[in-house]
Order: C-alpha cells, then structure tokens, then sequence
C-alpha cells in the first residue's frame, strides 16, 4: 500500500523547518532524502558490526564481510542481474562509467573505432569518453534530439555503422525527464556488434529496471539518488565482458597473490574493488532498495508520473512560464524543467528557498543540452516517493511570489 | 536575507547602469561562470597613462538578479578612479555597495564582475 503521509513519517528531515517554513524538497535528481531506516542501518553497522571485510576470522568480520556481500547480492537482485558477480560497488554513477571507459575502453578500443552518446547526457557519461577519445583516436557522435527531447532514432540508424563499438546513453534525462527506450536502441546496438552502456542513475530509483529486459551491457547507478548514503554506488557488466577486463584501479582485496615482479587478479566481484571499500554505505544501500522493495518500484513509478502530470498542468497555466521537454507524462517522469521570462533561475530558486522550497538551477551537469536548447541557464523541480499535490500547490505559489518581486 | 531582492538590488537589474560596449576600449575582458551559466563582459576606457583613470565603462551579460546588479553598481562606483584605487577592492567593498548579506554560492554571483573587472586592468 502507498500510503505517502506514513512514508514521510520515515523521513526526518521533512520534519525540518526553512526559514520558519516545512521544507518542500523538489531537488531528488540531484540527490534524496533519507528515510530512518537507511539513517538506522548506517548506526547499527557502525554501533555493532563494524571491521575490515573479506580477511579477519574474528566474528565482527565475518559479520561485516556478510553484510557487504548481502547488499549486493540485494542490488543485483533488485535490477535482475544474473550473478551477484556482475556488481561491482563504486562511489557513484560517474566512478562506474570511469572505470568502463578506463577497464574496457582501454583495453578492447582502438583508433577509428566510434562510440555514440547522446546531446541529453549528463557531463558524467561525456567527460570520460572525451578523455578516452582523445587518447585512443576514437570518434564519439552524438545522437541529435528532437524538439520534444527525445532520442532522434532516425539520426540513430544512419550513424549506427560497424566502426561503433559502444553506444552509452542516459535511460531518464535528469533535465528534461524524457524516458528513452534503451531496450528498443539496444536491439539496434547488438546487431551491428557494439556494447550498450546505460546510465541509469535517475531511472533505477524511479521505476521498474530489469537488466535481462534492457539487455545492456553494462549500466550504472547511485545509490544517494535512491534513499541510500552518498559515496556509495554501483557498475553492473555482463560477467563475461567483466571477465576479460583488466582492473581499474590496483591494491589491496582486488589481487589473489602478490609477488615483487607480478600479481594475480582476484575474481569477480572484487577484481574491481581495490582497497578498504564503503562498507557502511553499502549496507546503507542494501536498506534502502529494502525499504524501496517495500514500497514496490510500479507504485514508485505511478505515484511520480500522478505527481509529474499535476505539476505540469498547474505549471502550464502559468503565464511566462516555459516547459522544457515533453508536456505529458507519457514517456517522461519525476523531473520538470523551466524558466520564467525575466526572471534569472537564480533568483528564482532564491525566492523560493525563502518559502522552504528546495528547487535546482543552473545547467544540471549538462551543459550541451542547454546550448542545444540555446538557454541560460533552467529551473528544475524533480520530485520522489515523498512529493505530494500540496507541496506542487507551494511551488506554484512561491513561483508567482517570485513573479511579483521582479514585476 | 529578505532584503536580497531590496529596491534597489531589482532597480539595478531592471535598468542596469555602464550597459553597452564602448567604441573603443582600452581593454575589455569576460567571464563565465558554468556553475550558473553567468557571463559579464566588462569593458573599460582608461586616460592619463600616468595616473590611469577609468574614463569609461560599460558592461555587458546576462545572469541572475544579484550578478546583473552588482556589475550595473560596480560600474558607477568606480567610474573616474584609478587602476590603483581598483585593485585595493575587495570582497567586503563589493558586500557594502549591495548592502545584503549572501550565502556563499550567491556571494560567487556579487564577485563576478569584480573578478573580470580585475582581471580586464591587469591585461
């Protein structure tokens, strides 16, 4: 059952007050609240449980090391992964599509090879293959979108040759909202012999992902982005594509034995995880897709896109007020852009964190969108499990209180 | 911090002050801050080689309320000073002629033009 007044009991910080106002927080692209279970998982671990993993006999450390394992073994069953294998922890989704272009693109890419991203990325999936590209004389290409802000498949198929190796793209635009069809750009991706990379950092936390269903290669996620701590995240990568890729970074846990001439790798999982990992915050994680379980990721899903379509119909009867991307829910969810004429996102923002309302601007971390879409800068409202009607009614309110000091 | 958007901060930013390019400066630098997507041009005329006075100035840009504001007040404070007399401002002199206090993001939007303005004397 969906019961949103019982879910903010879980969480804290909703108790907060803003300059005297309860906190509205429309910020959950950029990161989300943390319910009391998540908060409590970290101090149970720290209180009972806490030592190094994966070497010491003594009791603590087998428990410390169970729990670890536990949290990924519930990640890969979250996003139906085959194997516990296949997750490797990372900070967050940008340590993830570092460590394939570092691993992978490295190690299989030459010069001539393509990779294509998309023009709606976040810098997090264009940085990496920049540095790789410029290094291995790889050409990247950017699919094009339409007015609306989806995935021009058309522009796809043309440049959708042999010499693409890798097709990296975000599931859910963390601007614009739109919900790009992977699994369909995937078919397309395996029959010309390249790998699909998906960044998924806003779409695991706010519907249903099924890895066998997506059929990518490799996918990314953050687990702050979906009620779990900061600094934890994690890489899923078909085993035998993990398999034959060299580390990424060296030390200890990720070697089997260590001579002063060589080593041998460890095997998968922790052939990628180099040193004392984020204990604590994996089992964070591990709680929060409990506690997301709990909630079933449909109901997750349907609650947003009732939320996304109020807000874009209360949003859309406000003059000077533009919408970013599609008008609808159909095919976009959680994550509303816009701007109001005259008034810089800036100072909206402001004003509305006078009111207690959390709202972001600026470029989002995507600065070539933004060119594409030729804006300054955008205000942008992105909601989760938490959101209610009432609180969209706040930002309607602080919006025209924002249009009335700058009249 | 309700006096952010005080008369004359939106004064400023309605009908900024300098706002133009000049025929022929002397020199002219521009910044851009990605963070928020902010970009000032400022843009100077500078007479006696000795005692270098700002004979003109006009800025261009656009960005938010507070970094529009400042460069429209930065320009008329330092209209006919000397490069000398610039290069002593600092952060609290820019806090005083906006008479508002900034969180620390903000006070990066108040700075702006001050940086450029910097940054276009020392050329």
């Amino acid at each position: 059952m969906f019961d949103v007044s019982k879910i903010r009991e879980d969480f804290p910080i909703l108790k907060r007050l803003i300059h005297g106002k309860p906190l509205v927080y429309l910020d959950n692209a950029a990161t989300t609240q943390k319910p009391k279970q998540v908060i409590d998982a970290l101090i149970d671990y720290y209180s009972y449980h806490n030592a190094n993993i994966h070497r010491g006999i003594h009791t603590l450390a087998e428990e410390a090391t169970a729990m670890h394992e536990e949290a990924r073994g519930k990640i890969a069953k979250f996003i139906g992964a085959k194997s516990a294998k296949e997750i490797i922890f990372v900070r967050n989704s940008t340590e993830g599509i570092n460590l394939v272009a570092y691993s992978w693109g490295r190690t299989f890419l030459q010069a001539g090879d393509e990779i294509i991203l998309s023009e709606s990325e976040h810098h997090s999936n264009i940085v990496p293959w920049q540095i790789l590209a410029k290094e291995k004389g790889i050409k990247l290409l950017f699919i094009s979108l339409t007015d609306e802000g989806f995935l021009d498949l058309n522009y796809l198929k043309k440049i959708l040759t042999k010499k693409v190796k890798l097709v990296s793209l975000v599931h859910i635009s963390n601007v614009l909202g739109t919900i790009n069809p992977v699994s369909e750009i995937g078919k397309m991706v395996h029959e010309v012999g390249a790998k699909l990379f998906v960044d998924a950092a806003q779409s695991v936390p706010r519907m249903p992902v099924d890895i066998q269903d997506l059929d990518c290669d490799f996918l990314v996620a953050s687990g702050h982005k979906m009620l779990g701590p900061t600094g934890i995240g994690f890489l899923y990568g078909k085993e035998e594509l993990l398999d034959f890729m060299p580390p990424f970074l060296g030390g200890g846990d990720m070697i089997r034995e260590v001579y002063l001439d060589h080593s041998e790798w460890n095997e998968l999982p922790w052939k990628f995880e180099a040193g004392t990992p984020n204990i604590a915050d994996a089992v964070g994680l591990g709680a929060a897709i409990d506690y997301l379980n709990s909630l079933g990721m449909e109901n997750i899903f349907e609650h947003e896109k009732m939320l996304t379509d109020y807000a874009l119909n209360c949003l859309s009867n406000i003059r000077d007020l533009r919408i970013y991307g599609p008008k609808t829910s159909k095919n976009k969810t959680g994550v509303i852009s816009f701007s109001i004429k005259g008034i810089h996102p800036h100072d909206v923002a402001q004003i509305l964190d006078e009111e207690g309302i959390a709202i972001r601007s600026g470029f989002h971390c995507a600065m070539p969108l933004h060119q594409k879409l030729k804006l300054p800068a955008t205000c942008r409202a992105s909601f989760y499990i938490y959101n209610t009607k009432e609180e969209i009614n706040k930002l309607v309110i602080g919006i025209e209180k924002a249009m009335k000091v700058f009249k | 911090m309700d006096d952010i958007y005080r008369e004359i901060i939106l004064d400023h930013f309605k009908n900024p002050r300098n706002f133009g390019k000049l025929k022929n400066p002397s020199t002219s630098f521009s910044l851009y801050n990605s963070a928020c997507g902010d970009k000032i041009e400022i843009q100077l005329k500078i007479k006696n080689e000795k005692l270098k006075i700002i004979e003109d100035i006009k800025f261009t840009g656009e960005g938010c309320a507070i970094s529009m504001a400042s460069s429209s007040m930065l320009t008329e404070k330092v209209m006919g000073k000397t490069i000398e007399e610039i290069e002593k401002l600092e952060t609290e002199d820019m806090l005083k002629m906006l008479g508002i206090t900034l969180t620390p993001t903000r006070l990066k939007c108040a700075l702006l033009p001050l940086e450029v303005l910097h940054k276009a004397i020392n050329l």
